[in-house]
């Protein structure tokens, strides 16, 4: 990402919220299925060849996931949409240092707790924070709960342990 | 909706996907990806700040989201007894019982929200916008998510 990209304000969050949030009552009602992301991760693993072979990934993709597909494919299209026609995030969305080989090694181990994690969780941002709590789960409040902890934890160990690995 | 699916004795009745539900997921997905974006949500200047305490956007965001949800459940519900959708078709709550994964694997997903300022979803926006390194914290999730599939007997759940 250009690094000269300057920060300006996001779309406010009393508009942004309020949107995410009506995905789960639009979604249910006219589609039947929850908004959630993380099980993307789950069906791209299971067209794996051999991969049935593993219980948890032995299921018909194309009959339970497909929409999920769809969905997620769909939301990188929207970030297509908004780069390209609607004048860009407004701020920079990776910083330079990710550029770099040990950058890139990051992103990638820290992809693997996210995929690990939110697997382990049955859930992430959208399915247990938006989508859980939206349907009254308390095992998604307490999900919730740990996905800002740990993140929190991660920070603090950043800066006061490791000096700021992260800007 | 129809009173066939109302008197349907068999669920095979309504087990057919109505074919314009696939394009509306690519459209669901589409508006819930450029929201994401335009919010800045995808952001790690954005994420960083968050878990720092340093600005409240990400908060303001995800809890008007959550407050939106959940009022607008509880409307949906009191008005739609059926719990059906337009075409007839069951309204699928995901049930998340709790079990140790739900700590351990949310502490964990929020360390790698921290180190990727990444999460599930803005992985995808991110790709969309040409934001190119964000193929490794994809790459880093699928081998997550097929590390957890091969482990799962040996978790604790």
């Amino acid at each position: 990402m250009d690094p000269s990209v300057p920060i300006t304000d996001p779309l406010p969050w009393y508009i942004a919220g309020p949107l995410l949030g009506l995905f789960v009552p639009a979604m249910l009602l006219l589609t039947g299925k929850e908004p959630g992301v993380s099980s993307s991760f789950r069906h791209a693993c299971a067209v794996l060849p051999g991969a049935k072979a593993i219980d948890y990934f032995n299921y018909k993709v194309l009959k339970d996931g497909l929409w999920q597909i769809l969905f997620v494919v769909g939301i990188l299209l929207g970030g297509t949409l908004v780069q390209f026609g609607l004048g860009g995030a407004g701020v920079p969305l990776l910083l330079d240092i990710n550029l770099t080989g040990l950058g890139l090694l990051g992103l990638f181990v820290g992809g693997i707790a996210v995929g690990f994690g939110t697997r382990w969780a049955d859930g992430c941002t959208s399915g247990h924070t938006i989508s859980g709590i939206s349907n009254l789960s308390l095992s998604s409040v307490i999900a919730s709960a740990c996905f800002i902890v740990g993140g929190t934890a991660a920070s603090l160990v950043d800066r006061f342990v490791f000096g700021g690995l992260v800007p | 909706m129809s009173d066939t699916t109302l008197n349907a004795t068999s669920s095979k009745a309504v087990s057919v996907v109505a074919w314009w539900k696939y394009p509306l997921w690519l459209l669901m997905g589409l508006g819930f990806g450029a929201v994401l974006t335009k919010a800045q949500v995808i952001s790690v200047i954005r994420v960083r700040r968050m878990f720092a305490f340093q600005e409240p956007h990400m908060f303001l965001v995800i809890g008007a989201a959550v407050v939106t949800g959940v009022i607008s459940m509880l409307i949906v519900r009191a008005l739609r007894k059926t719990k059906t959708d337009v075409s007839g078709q069951p309204m699928e709550f995901k049930k998340r019982p709790f079990q140790t994964g739900i700590v351990a694997g949310g502490l964990l997903f929020g360390v790698g929200w921290y180190f990727t300022a990444a999460c599930p979803g803005p992985i995808y926006a991110l790709i969309g916008t040409g934001t190119w390194t964000a193929f490794a914290i994809l790459a880093g999730a699928l081998v997550g998510a097929f590390l957890y599939g091969w482990l799962k007997p040996k978790l604790p759940h």
